[in-house]
């Protein structure tokens, strides 16, 4: 058995476990619930392998005082890392516990067994209970990996549906967001942000706004600007009134040249990827196969898109006694403290950064920059808590955008129709600005506008395992040869960082729309076609699973409508699965889904409600992106600064949707909440193929592209 | 500062505040009624719903004086985690919640929809979320929580 990567840091057991003497447990984890439903996938692991009611464990959220360090939550990796770790973790402390049972009760282990957290033997009734054996106390053991977990035959709450933590105090707002904390003596701020990236402050007249009502303090730090008052309402007229009191110098501008454009023509570097990695070599030129009897290419082009969390990032600081103290909804409370502690010439064991949910993030937003926003902030005013929220527009305009990309494919067949050579190229921006140390430079929003500034660092390629730009840009097909290059393009004009799948979402975006594009031009059908390259057998199986699934649905008599397929393996080594969507194209060009069906397979599923809210969430994030989001930006800066010009989609523009889960309870349990990202977007094209045959290579496909593309036939 | 009179879930408050206050500030931070939700502040994403004199609307922009003759119930004020609305139950058995920051706006917005139509067809649940975003994508799971709330409400 291999121990989960978690107990590197972290190998005492009571740093994942305490047992309580009034029957609960407390279970530490280093990552954090965003939404994704993880503290009830994380208590049903517990629950099951302990054998108690999962009504008796609280998983504590993040703090850098008292969780494991766990890095970052995202990549779809938390149940892979705390899920094994906390699995690992209880299998060693029921050992242990009934280990002492049996010294207790003077029976063999084999001769006792547990209902609830209370050991009883077998014969003669006699128990005795995990809370009498260590509630309260230290275990003082490490997790080794002596002892195996149960066996899924043993398994009875894994796997079945299971009332998902907390939804009671979600559904009559009731749930605590970090927005919603309150301290005694807690004032509230607002930032006042450039108009645009690069502008400075020239002149700044707070004598006005600092005889407003409330108003407690300015707090300017070179072109960092937040305004501090008693009540919230007064904060948002002071920033409001401070901004149009600032002069600012715009002249260095943004290149608001076509950014398709930009990611071919800047310096790039260019890598090749081998098996998903990168490699620090040069990148071979190839030659078309001899024997090829048809070569295709095409380009597809992806938009920066936006996060677009419902609810503005937000932070609360504390500056008292030269320590800091900042609740957060960050991904990552250690990088942040990292981060924080670089930023503001603090020793790291004076600032103790504590996770609270905030609304949805789907990667890397502003929740850490807004933290030291508050950071900066709340050092100004000591002893005062300080809730510093950001408005709308400033999420809209500074958070990190998910990278525009270009993929650029070839292929050559054989007079068989078989794949026989494989080109896949993609041009993009960095995926990956989470911040972290790094001297005089720093990813944190507010440190670029400081009065001694830390610009971002330059950007290097990442090298691992389908990360960032090429992630998934290896396909999963049995393709004899292929040759997959990743291009790092440098001064590009938006700030970027991790969304949701990264570079999954339009490589494979480019690989099964391209997979359908070569499967007409031999006249095969497209489901064949794939089949016919594709020899993984789980792949094959949600394929499968998922188009015999469409076909006895719902068929249309509508010749407007059309049908797509895609397939992918995230990371090609997480969750499989596979899309299917059907949609209506109308006579002016606007697209209508109609119906939509995933077919998934994420090895041993823990909770379904949750997986499914997961995979469906992701379809329909992943839609609107494809049908309806892009950031508009001039040289003066970002454009889309509210959910008019930046629409997402909406209640009546969801198609129905129907999900097949396929259980592996023998299989490790796989990664889910990026898996529909990509697929999506593909069958979404190749339907739009399928009904007016017009394809649509460059997202979003608005009504206008539709009718471009039509007019272009 | 002027007194407003406001009436929130059955209850009168006399608060001093400015009038231009926009509602959702004196829900949350004088009332305390932490459910409401901040969004946009422009009126474009509905977190902030409460439902006024029994329609659905926005408490982001409009100040709270032009408030003081109506009722107003917030989240709060439609059931509690000890006593969940019918409404609140059937999203809490269709799993319709992710992160959950735009969920009491749409139930709010569900309840005002459900009290003066207990049997909404499709067509008029989206119409009545129309301004309610959620980035989450829990859509699907929140139109068929809507659908039993309306089922189980009209029995």
């Amino acid at each position: 058995m291999t121990l989960s990567p978690s107990f590197g840091n972290n190998p005492d057991l009571d740093s994942w476990l305490q047992f309580h003497r009034d029957g609960r447990i407390t279970v530490y984890s280093g990552k954090v619930e965003l939404g994704q439903k993880l503290t009830t996938a994380l208590t049903v692991i517990v629950a099951e392998e302990l054998d108690v009611d999962p009504g008796r464990i609280t998983v504590l959220t993040a703090d850098t005082d008292t969780s494991p360090n766990e890095g970052y939550t995202a990549g779809s990796n938390s149940l892979e890392s705390s899920g094994i770790g906390l699995r690992q973790a209880s299998a060693k402390a029921r050992r242990a516990l009934m280990e002492k049972a049996s010294e207790h009760l003077e029976e063999p282990v084999e001769n006792l067994f547990v209902t609830d957290g209370q050991i009883e033997v077998s014969t003669t009734k006699k128990y005795v209970t995990y809370w009498d054996l260590i509630g309260d106390k230290h275990f003082k053991i490490t997790i080794t990996d002596d002892v195996l977990p149960k066996s899924p035959d043993q398994y009875h709450l894994i796997g079945n549906p299971v009332p998902a933590v907390g939804l009671e105090a979600l559904v009559t707002g009731t749930m605590t967001y970090v927005h919603d904390m309150e301290f005694p003596d807690m004032a509230h701020a607002r930032v006042i942000r450039p108009p645009s990236y690069h502008a400075q402050i020239q002149d700044l007249n707070d004598t006005e706004v600092l005889t407003m009502p409330g108003v407690i303090e300015v707090i300017r730090d070179g072109s960092f600007l937040s305004v501090v008052c008693e009540r919230e309402e007064q904060a948002t007229w002071a920033a409001s009134k401070l901004a149009g009191e600032t002069v600012w110098d715009e002249s260095k501008e943004l290149n608001s040249k076509d950014i398709f454009d930009q990611l071919k023509n800047n310096p790039r570097q260019s890598l090749p990827v081998v098996k998903g990695v990168a490699k620090e070599s040069l990148v071979q030129s190839f030659r078309l196969p001899e024997n090829s009897s048809k070569t295709i290419s095409a380009s597809y082009q992806r938009p920066y898109h936006m996060h677009g969390s419902i609810g503005p990032s937000a932070a609360i600081a504390l500056y008292d006694a030269q320590v800091l103290k900042v609740w957060t909804h960050s991904q990552g409370v250690f990088p942040l403290r990292l981060a924080l502690a670089d930023v503001l010439a603090l020793a790291e064991d004076k600032i103790r950064v504590v996770h609270v949910p905030g609304a949805g993030c789907y990667g890397h937003n502003g929740a850490d920059d807004v933290a030291l926003d508050a950071a900066l902030t709340a050092r100004a005013v000591p002893g005062r808590p300080i809730m510093l929220k950001w408005e709308r527009a400033d999420e809209h305009a500074w958070e990190p955008f998910g990278s525009a990309m270009q993929m650029e494919l070839k292929a050559s067949l054989d007079d068989k129709g078989h794949v026989i050579f494989w080109n896949h190229e993609t041009y993009s921006d960095t995926h990956m600005s989470r911040p972290s140390v790094h001297r005089e430079n720093s990813r944190l929003l507010a440190a670029w506008h400081l009065q001694t500034p830390r610009p971002a660092p330059p950007v290097k390629p990442s090298l691992g395992y389908h990360t960032g730009i090429h992630r998934n840009a290896d396909p999963i097909y049995d393709f004899p040869d292929r040759r997959v290059v990743k291009h790092l393009v440098q001064d590009l004009p938006l700030r970027v960082s991790a969304l949701r799948s990264l570079g999954a979402y339009a490589n494979v975006f480019a690989i099964e729309s391209f997979m359908d594009e070569l499967a007409h031009a031999i006249g095969t059908d497209p489901l064949e076609f794939r089949l016919a390259h594709l020899s993984d057998k789980r792949a094959r199986a949600v394929l499968e699973a998922a188009t015999t699934k469409a076909n006895m649905g719902f068929i249309s008599n509508d010749d407007r409508q059309g049908r797509g397929i895609a397939v992918s393996r995230y990371k090609n080594s997480k969750c499989y699965a596979a899309v299917v969507i059907d949609l209506i194209v109308d006579d002016y060009g606007a697209i209508q889904l109609v119906q939509a069906v995933i077919a998934a397979d994420a090895g041993q599923i823990v909770d379904p409600d949750g997986l499914r809210n997961q995979l469906e969430g992701g379809l329909i994030q992943s839609a609107s992106w494809t049908l309806k989001e892009q950031v508009n930006f001039d040289e003066k800066g970002i454009v889309s600064l509210d959910w008019e010009s930046y629409p997402i989609l909406t209640f009546a523009e969801v198609p129905k949707i129907e999900t097949i889960l396929i259980d592996h309870q023998d299989c490790p349990f796989l990664g889910s909440g990026e898996a529909t990202q990509g697929p999506t977007a593909a069958a979404i094209g190749n339907a739009i193929f399928d009904s007016v045959g017009l394809r649509l290579r460059r997202i979003p496909f608005t009504q206008e592209r539709v009718r471009d593309a039509a007019a272009k036939v | 500062m002027p007194k407003v009179s406001l009436n929130v879930n059955g209850n009168v408050h006399h608060l001093e505040v400015d009038e231009k206050t926009p509602l959702i500030y004196v829900l949350r931070n004088d009332l305390g009624l932490k459910g409401t939700k901040l969004g946009c502040g422009l009126e474009q994403c509905g977190a902030c719903k409460v439902i006024v004199d029994g329609k659905a609307e926005f408490s982001c922009n409009t100040p709270v004086v032009s408030f003081e003759r109506s009722s107003i119930t917030t989240i709060e004020g439609i059931g509690t985690p000890e006593k969940l609305h019918v409404i609140q139950q059937a999203f809490v058995t269709e799993c319709a919640g992710q992160c959950g920051y735009c969920i009491p706006g749409i139930i709010v917005a569900t309840k005002a929809l459900l009290d003066v139509n207990p049997n909404p067809d499709d067509e008029m649940i989206c119409e009545a979320l129309s301004d309610n975003l959620c980035r989450c994508g829990t859509h699907g799971q929140i139109l068929k929580a809507v659908k039993r709330a309306s089922k189980e409400m009209s029995l």
